[in-house]
């Protein structure tokens, strides 16, 4: 009767969005008055998710699992369900697991609420609040199965540190030929980048910064900021930047800590993508630009005067502060 | 039989496009009913997006392919014009279930329902819906029919039976190979932004020759429901720093905001 969490970890390191899954179980967990099971492929360290509140590990160590399959995956979960008797399964929202939760969701038969904001509103009825129209808004959704499955927005909940001893036991799933049917060839990812999704502060860049040969100070800011890098969605079109880097309402979602947009004029289908974010700053020379309303600190002012000053004052503060 | 074995024949391939009827990207969002539902008034719906680049991908492979493409949706009477600018960029068939789409699960029941009796090969959905951003509906539908599956998909060739699907993960692109039959959950990468078609008139005459059966929903549960919407909170003003003193901002952001 446990509420089971998938843990995630890359290359065997917990991610932090683990951690904040796991804090969430543990507090969906204390309303039910139940534990929280978390299950952890090919991770490390799977003791210290005790540090978060969960008692027990189900440990899966299997080669095959080595890089992420969605069906495979999303097999082990619903045979650790089961195992557990788990009604209540906590997720969180990278692309991996928006690829197996659905999968998950009809294995079970459950009811899977996405992009998930706060704790329950209520465990009785159950009911979740989670984003809708692209951010613009908030719906408080019911969710009647009897096995619930919740995505949770990144930063949406934070990390809360619940110090429980956690037991780890191995977990071997029967997985079979079905389970591989679809198979990675070949993964092309950017080595020591930090991801938009995983990144607590995100810099973004607009139409403003005139073409791609203007990057090179968008990617300092970002690297003595540890940020990850955006951009608009003329900009991808535009092919200044690759496509993984749009974000908006038809491209990614952000929900960083710090968001700032330089060089973007804040349409309604960009704001409507980074408002998730926890802090927004804005840059721009036309002070009439719409972002300068959804956004918490702004210059008016020539990004390529304000942002060489700003890697500067920025490298001032770190070098204070380190 | 080994002859047959050794032969590759090639059959065209059916493909089912799911279209959702969304409201218009720059939509302002308002609830009625004591914030119980969408408030449609004066909204415009249109295909939605991810739907509109699996439908440009399906054109492709109508042209270049010999394949079949309808479209389905699950949605009211008033879903039609949306059905109808399917048709008119190409597809050529449409069904659309006479249900309202409240739910996730319901909504792939429907569309697993249209799949098996349509005998498609190939199911090409968006990543998700931009008004109830689910982001479920295309999963669910592959494991309920037993198909092979991929998500957030930006780029799709098929060759006979085989399938390589390129898919945005966090932080970069993964290849994957697979076969059919095949659902995915698009996005833009399938086709790019200025593939996209806008009908002609020819295509919006032929459009309306083309059939629309409708059909009734099969019995099906709901496991999730909206029971009431709110609005984000307004914002207050923006603070605004002197483009000379950009010290200020490292100042607010670290003492203030508590960002860095
Ligand atoms: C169906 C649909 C979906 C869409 N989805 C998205 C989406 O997901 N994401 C997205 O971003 N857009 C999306 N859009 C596009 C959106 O409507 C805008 O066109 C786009 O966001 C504008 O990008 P931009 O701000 O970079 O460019 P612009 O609107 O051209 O703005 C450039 C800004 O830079 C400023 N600027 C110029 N020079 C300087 C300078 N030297 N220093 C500082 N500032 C300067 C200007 O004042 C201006 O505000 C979508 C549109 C449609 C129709
Ligand atoms: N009512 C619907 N009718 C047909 N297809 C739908 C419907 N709702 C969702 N879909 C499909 O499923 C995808 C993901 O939607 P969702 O799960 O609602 O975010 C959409 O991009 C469509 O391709």
């Amino acid at each position: 009767m446990s509420v089971l969490v998938y843990t995630e970890s890359e290359k065997g390191k917990f991610k932090k969005s683990a951690f904040e899954v796991a804090s969430y179980a543990y507090k969906v967990a204390q309303d039910l008055g139940t534990s929280v099971t978390a299950v952890a492929f090919n991770a490390n360290d799977e003791a210290s998710l005790g540090n978060y509140g969960v008692s027990k590990v189900l440990k899966i160590s299997n080669d095959q699992l080595g890089t992420f399959n969605a069906k495979a995956y999303a097999d082990a979960l619903t045979q650790a369900a089961e195992a557990e008797g788990a009604k209540v399964i906590i997720l969180s929202s990278s692309a991996d697991t928006k690829f197996l939760a659905p999968i998950l969701t009809a294995k079970l038969s459950a009811g899977y609420v996405p992009n998930v904001v706060a704790a329950p509103d209520s465990t009785s009825p159950f009911v979740v609040k989670r984003t809708a129209f692209s951010n613009k808004g908030f719906a408080h959704t019911e969710i009647s199965s009897d096995i619930k499955i919740i995505g949770v927005s990144n930063n949406a909940y934070g990390v809360m540190e619940n110090n429980v001893s956690a037991a780890v036991e191995d977990f071997n799933p029967s997985l079979g030929d079905a389970d591989f049917t679809t198979k990675s060839i070949e993964v092309d990812k950017v080595a020591g980048k930090v991801s938009i999704a995983d990144a607590d502060i995100v810099v973004s860049g607009g139409r403003g910064l005139k073409g791609p040969e203007n990057w090179g100070m968008i990617e300092e800011l970002a690297d003595v900021l540890g940020a990850a890098t955006a951009c608009s969605k003329p900009v991808s079109d535009l092919g200044w930047r690759p496509h993984g880097e749009h974000v908006g309402q038809t491209g990614k979602p952000v929900a960083s800590n710090l968001y700032i947009a330089i060089g973007i004029s804040g349409a309604i289908q960009h704001l409507a993508g980074v408002s998730s974010s926890k802090t927004k700053v804005v840059i721009n020379n036309d002070p009439e630009a719409p972002f300068f309303k959804a956004a918490d600190y702004g210059i008016v002012g020539d990004a390529f005067e304000v942002v060489p000053k700003l890697i500067e004052k920025l490298k001032e503060f770190k070098a204070q502060n380190a | 039989m080994a002859i047959f074995e050794t032969i590759n024949l090639k059959v065209p391939m059916k493909i089912l496009v799911c279209i959702s009827n969304v409201p218009d990207t720059t939509s302002k969002i308002n609830f009625t009913d004591g914030d119980t539902k969408f408030d449609t008034n004066g909204v415009q719906f249109v295909i939605n997006p991810n739907d509109e680049f699996g439908l440009t991908r399906a054109m492709w492979f109508k042209e270049k392919q010999g394949a079949t493409v309808h479209v389905a949706t699950v949605g009211g009477a008033q879903t039609e014009p949306t059905i109808r600018k399917a048709l008119a960029i190409g597809a050529d068939e449409a069904i659309r279930v006479n249900a309202e789409p409240t739910d996730g699960f319901f909504v792939a029941k429907q569309l697993a329902e249209v799949v098996k009796n349509g005998e498609y090969d190939l199911v090409i959905a968006g990543r998700e819906s931009i008004d109830y951003n689910g982001g479920m509906v295309p999963g669910i539908l592959a494991t309920l029919l037993d198909m092979n599956f991929v998500n957030t998909c930006i780029g799709l060739e098929v060759d006979g039976n085989t399938a390589t699907a390129l898919r945005e993960i966090d932080g970069g692109k993964e290849k994957l190979s697979t076969s059919l039959p095949l659902v995915i959950g698009g996005q833009k990468g399938l086709v790019q932004e200025s593939d996209l078609r806008i009908p002609n008139m020819r295509g919006i005459m032929m459009a309306r020759q083309k059939a629309l059966n409708v059909v009734e929903p099969v019995e099906a549960s709901q496991p999730t429901q909206d029971q009431k919407f709110e609005k984000p909170a307004p914002k207050g003003p923006v603070k605004l720093v002197d483009a000379d003193n950009v010290g200020e901002l490292v100042n607010l952001l670290h003492n203030e905001a508590k960002v860095i």
